[in-house]
Formats: C-alpha cells, sequence, structure tokens
C-alpha cells in the first residue's frame, strides 16, 4: 500500500508541477465546453429577416405580425422591394426575405391559391434550410388558422412536439458528445504519455529492477487521470446545467457511474497505447490522430452516423466514445434508467476488458 | 581476500536477439564485498549482460543466481535484494530532490520513519542538505549522479549494480564517486560496476574483461597485468580487444 501512496504522490507531482498539462487538463475542458455549448450551436435565434409586403391588407400584416413575434426571427423594416432584399442578403443584412404578393388577402379568402416567396442566403446551407422551416412552419399555422376559421371539412394537422429537447438547444447534443471527447483524450493521452515518459528518461528500468510490482505502477498511473477526469466530470456537468441550461432527467448516480465506466475505458486505452509506443511524441501523435479524430467524425455528436455510408457505420461500432455518447443522452437527456443502456454499458466494459487485457500481455512480454 | 560466500554466479550465460548472439556463454562468480568491474568496448554486451542480472531481460540459455536467487525463476526475490543505477542516472528532473528520494525510497519499500532517518543522512553525506527542494534538473551532473547512487542503495541492497555510472563527468567528480563506492563496499554491499574507463578498473579488486559477448580475461587487476605482461589494464584491453569483431561506437 505505501508503493501505491509514494507513486500516486510522485504523479500528482509531475502533474501539479507543470503548468501546460495544468491548463490541458482543467482550463481546456471548461473552456471548450464553453465554446461548443455557445458558439458552434445550429439554433435559430433573433436571425434578421425582412418581409416584403406587396398587398398591405389584413391577412399579410397578420401573417408579418406572427414572423414578428416568433423569437426566431427579427423584422428589418425598411426593406421594401426584393432589389431591396437582394442588397440586404448580399450585404448580409439579413438571412432571409419573404415576399407576400399583392391582393394576398383576396386571393387567400376567395379560395385562390396564393404564394409567400422565401429567398434565403444559401452560402451557408445549414442555415439557410433550418429558416426555411422555421419559417415554412409559421405560414402553415398561419395557414390552418384561416382554414380553421371556414371550417373546411377535411383538413390534417400536423402537430409537432420535440420531445425530450422541446426547445431543439444545441448544447443537448454537444455536452455529452465534449464530455466524451474531453474524457478520452485527458485519460487516454495523458495516462499513455505519463508511462511513455518513464520509458523515455529511462526511470522505467530502474523501476521495473525495483521490488515493485508492475501492477503498482499501472495502478499508480491510472488513479491521478481518474481523480482529475471526475473533477472534469463534475465541472462539465455543472457547467451544463447550470449555464447551459441542460437537464439531468436521470438518475444522477448512474450518470456518473457510467461517467467513470468511461473513464476507465479511455485509461485502458492508454494503457495498451503505452505498451506498445516508445515515445511520448508518438504517444500524443497517436492520441490526438487516433482518437480525436475518430471521436469527433464516428461518435455520432457532430455527424449522424445513420446518414453514413456503411462501412462507415460499421467501423463507428469500435469508437468507444459513440456508445458513451449514447448511454449519456439516454440518462442525461432522456432521463432513461440502466435497463435501457445496459447493451452499451457492456459494449464499453467488454472495450475496457480487451484493453487491458492487451496491456498486460504486452507488459509482459517487455519484461522477458 | 578472505570471501567465501558468493553473491553472484552466472553458468553459460547467454542472450541472443535473434541471430545476433549479444552474450555468449559466459561463466564468472562475484564474492560478498567485492568491487567487480565488468569492463568491455561499447556493444561488447556488459548491458545486456547486467539487464539478465537485475531481472529484467531473460536469459535465452544458461543461468545465474543473485544473492542466492535464480534470476529466471525468482527474480522477485532478486528484485528486493539488489539495487541498479542506469547509464542515465535516471532520476525524476522535473520534481525535488526530496521527492525522488521519497519516492525512490517508497518503492524500495522503506518505511516512512526510516525513510526520513536515511533522507536527511543521505542529504548530509552528499552535502546537499540545502537541496532538498531543489529540482533534479537544476542540479551539477556530478551531483545528480551522486544522488542517482545512494538512491540506488538506499534501502542498503546485498549487491548494487551500476551501468557505466560515471559517463560524461570530469576526472575529479569521476575520483569523489569512486570514494562513495567504497564507502558502500566496506558496508559489505557488493558492487558490481560497468565501465569503459580504463583508469577505474584499477579501483576494482577484480575485474573482468568482455570482447564479442565473450570474457576474454578475468583476474585483480595486478594479476592480469603479470599475466599480459602489461603495465596497465588499458594496454591489456587494447591487446585483447584488437580481434574484436564488433566494432565501439
Amino acid at each position: 500500500m505505501r508503493q501505491y501512496g509514494v507513486f500516486i504522490r510522485k504523479e500528482f507531482k509531475h502533474i501539479f508541477r507543470d503548468k501546460r498539462s495544468l491548463i490541458i487538463l482543467f482550463a481546456l475542458p471548461i473552456a471548450q465546453i464553453l465554446i461548443f455549448g455557445f458558439a458552434l450551436t445550429n439554433e435559430i435565434k433573433n436571425t434578421h429577416i425582412a418581409v416584403i409586403d406587396m398587398a398591405h391588407d389584413a391577412a399579410s400584416q397578420s401573417l408579418t405580425d406572427r414572423l414578428e413575434a416568433s423569437r426566431y426571427f427579427e423584422l428589418t423594416g425598411d426593406i421594401h422591394s426584393v432589389a431591396d432584399a437582394d442588397a440586404a442578403l448580399l450585404a448580409d443584412k439579413i438571412k432571409m426575405a419573404i415576399v407576400i404578393p399583392a391582393d394576398f388577402n383576396n386571393s387567400l379568402m376567395h379560395g385562390h391559391a396564393s404564394q409567400v416567396q422565401l429567398i434565403t442566403d444559401a452560402t451557408d446551407p445549414n442555415t439557410a434550410t433550418t429558416l426555411q422551416l422555421y419559417a415554412s412552419a409559421i405560414i402553415r399555422d398561419f395557414q390552418s388558422d384561416i382554414n380553421d376559421q371556414f371550417k373546411l371539412p377535411y383538413s390534417l394537422h400536423t402537430e409537432v412536439r420535440m420531445m425530450y429537447n422541446p426547445q431543439l438547444k444545441g448544447a443537448y447534443l454537444f455536452v455529452p458528445g465534449v464530455m466524451g471527447m474531453i474524457l478520452l483524450l485527458i485519460s487516454a493521452m495523458m495516462t499513455s504519455i505519463a508511462i511513455v515518459r518513464e520509458k523515455e528518461i529511462n526511470t522505467m528500468e530502474i523501476i521495473l529492477a525495483s521490488p515493485l510490482r508492475p501492477i503498482v505502477l499501472i495502478l499508480s498511473k491510472a488513479v491521478p487521470y481518474i481523480v482529475i477526469s471526475m473533477v472534469n466530470v463534475t465541472t462539465i456537468l455543472l457547467i451544463g446545467v447550470f449555464i447551459l441550461g441542460l437537464p439531468v432527467a436521470g438518475n444522477i448516480f448512474l450518470l456518473i457511474g457510467v461517467c467513470l465506466l468511461f473513464i476507465l475505458t479511455a485509461i485502458a486505452l492508454g494503457l495498451m497505447i503505452s505498451n506498445i509506443i516508445d515515445s511520448q511524441q508518438t504517444a500524443m501523435f497517436i492520441s490526438l490522430m487516433g482518437l480525436m479524430l475518430p471521436t469527433l467524425i464516428l461518435s455520432g455528436f457532430m455527424f449522424p452516423i445513420e446518414n453514413m455510408p456503411v462501412p462507415m457505420q460499421v467501423l463507428s461500432n469500435i469508437v468507444p466514445t459513440k456508445w458513451f455518447f449514447i448511454i449519456v443522452k439516454d440518462v442525461m437527456i432522456k432521463g432513461l434508467g440502466f435497463a435501457s443502456i445496459w447493451r452499451e454499458v457492456l459494449i464499453l466494459a467488454g472495450m475496457t476488458a480487451f484493453f487491458l487485457f492487451v496491456s498486460y500481455r504486452k507488459f509482459k512480454i517487455r519484461l522477458a | 581476500m578472505q570471501h567465501t560466500e558468493q553473491v553472484i554466479q552466472a553458468v553459460n550465460l547467454t542472450k541472443r536477439f535473434g541471430e545476433f548472439t549479444a552474450v555468449d556463454h559466459i561463466n564468472f562468480t562475484v564474492h560478498q564485498g567485492e568491487v567487480f568491474g565488468f569492463l568491455g568496448a561499447n556493444g561488447a554486451g556488459k548491458t545486456t549482460a547486467m539487464k539478465m542480472l537485475i531481472g529484467i531481460s531473460t536469459p535465452t540459455e544458461g543461468s545465474a543466481t543473485v544473492a542466492g536467487f535464480d534470476i529466471a525463476t525468482q527474480s522477485e526475490s532478486v528484485k528486493q535484494r539488489i539495487g541498479y543505477m542506469s547509464q542515465k542516472f535516471s532520476l525524476y528532473e522535473d520534481i525535488p530532490v526530496m521527492e525522488n528520494i521519497r519516492f525512490f525510497g517508497g518503492i524500495y519499500g522503506l518505511r516512512s520513519k526510516e525513510l526520513k532517518t536515511k533522507a536527511a543522512a543521505l542529504l548530509e553525506t552528499l552535502e546537499m542538505g540545502s537541496h532538498a527542494k531543489t529540482l533534479v534538473r537544476d542540479l551539477p551532473l556530478g551531483w545528480k549522479q551522486k544522488l542517482a547512487f545512494s538512491l540506488a542503495i538506499i534501502h542498503e541492497p546485498k549487491i548494487v549494480f551500476l551501468d557505466e555510472p560515471t559517463g560524461g563527468v570530469d576526472p575529479i567528480t569521476r575520483r569523489k564517486f569512486w570514494e562513495l563506492i567504497y564507502a558502500a563496499a566496506a558496508r559489505g554491499i557488493t558492487v558490481f560496476v560497468t565501465t569503459h574507463y580504463m583508469d577505474e578498473a584499477e579501483y576494482c579488486n577484480r575485474i573482468s574483461i568482455m570482447v564479442d559477448g565473450r570474457i576474454a580475461a578475468m583476474d585483480t587487476p595486478a594479476n592480469l597485468k603479470t599475466q599480459f605482461q602489461s603495465t596497465s589494464i588499458d594496454a591489456i584491453f587494447t591487446q585483447l580487444a584488437r580481434g574484436a569483431q564488433r566494432s565501439g561506437d
């Protein structure tokens, strides 16, 4: 036990002595979660649009009021022609123009077809599509209200409910995703670097020639990063809940439990990397390229896995973050219990066991 | 000398890496309290032989006992009775002297109270009392080297293995370092030291000279000089090494 004590103490000394690693360990996660939470968002809020009202009648006024009232849009008043709108789009003053044709009220009331034109700035296709969808929804609403007035016998209404994330907040997606990325990077990269460093500065030989058992070395390397990662889990959850307004719909202990499991997976992965690699630089490179990119691309938090080609979908199964991401979304946002996530938990546990097994085998070979 | 207890005994100890035989059937015995010099050019197989003795490399053939335990089957028992200092001194440069003492004392299994006494004595002997909180990287090379040696014997091992401990330091510092080695030997610690400085060979009780993985000569420095009718170990070494196939680097 004393050996664990001195070893863990020494690891913490290394970490706290080095300002750069402190920043990576504690400040970076907070910065990332805030950046992803606030800046990288696909929400539409108070976007500037123009309504070019050629009709100036009761119906057009009513539609304009609806658009104005929505919190998605902010109307820009001084645009009155399509040419003005074009100029404003080019100058980036507005993101969308809505053109209401003349005689709007009349054609609506007499049952003729009436058209409303949406002009969007599609240099950013995602935003353009989202804006167009939001505006179409408002216009559809407006139409069905009119239809109600006339009590048409046949009409189909769509009633949309956005479950679990009614406000369509990007943070609901990003917080679990970034949490997975940060935990994987810190735990795997820092653990692998910490062990490879011992090889590089040759202290590994002294340790191997000492009575210290290899398991003490491995556990002592892991403990500080488990502690630090748990601190990060806590900070990220606090920021998520109190600053980004995320719910913790499920059991908080289950959530923390799965985070701990994922940290163990990442650390086991770090151990495996460190047993194969001999220099700190390679360890860092492998961790960054081999872990960060697949995590960003294949974990499902940036790009939906269902839309990928089949080989990519298959490949995504070996990315631990994918499973963690599913678990955290289920527990944190949807409020599901263990019964719904046991498969993913089992997969992560299996991966951890596999990484540990390979590390153990590799370590033995190295000793020989 | 009247040493009776054999603390190291190697019988046909061999290590091959694929086709390459790094250590080729070497036989030798080291007695309790001896300072045994293990000489050879770079690449002669000194370090490989030492790594087998300290249990971090497995022999391909042959066997050896260290402190009475078999290196292949009882390496845990061997490790509890030895100290090891590698070529690069191997301290943690980014943490203070005292933390290094605490760590290495700890992994060698010293208890806190014992460690405290040892640490104080060690700093006193090395005249480093005022540097307990200094980062190792800020110490002069000679001090690092002495600290590394003192840490390798902090747990009073039966045998200490030193792999080219004086590499890169000046002659005066080397002389001082050898005083530490003698002090350890006087306490009964057997010293197994590799070097390629021939003047250091004269400081050893007995030396072996390795050429191409084999032991080409082994005796006291005085006897070797008589045997080879030479005035210096350096000359003997040059004579033996002339026939070497492997070039030093």
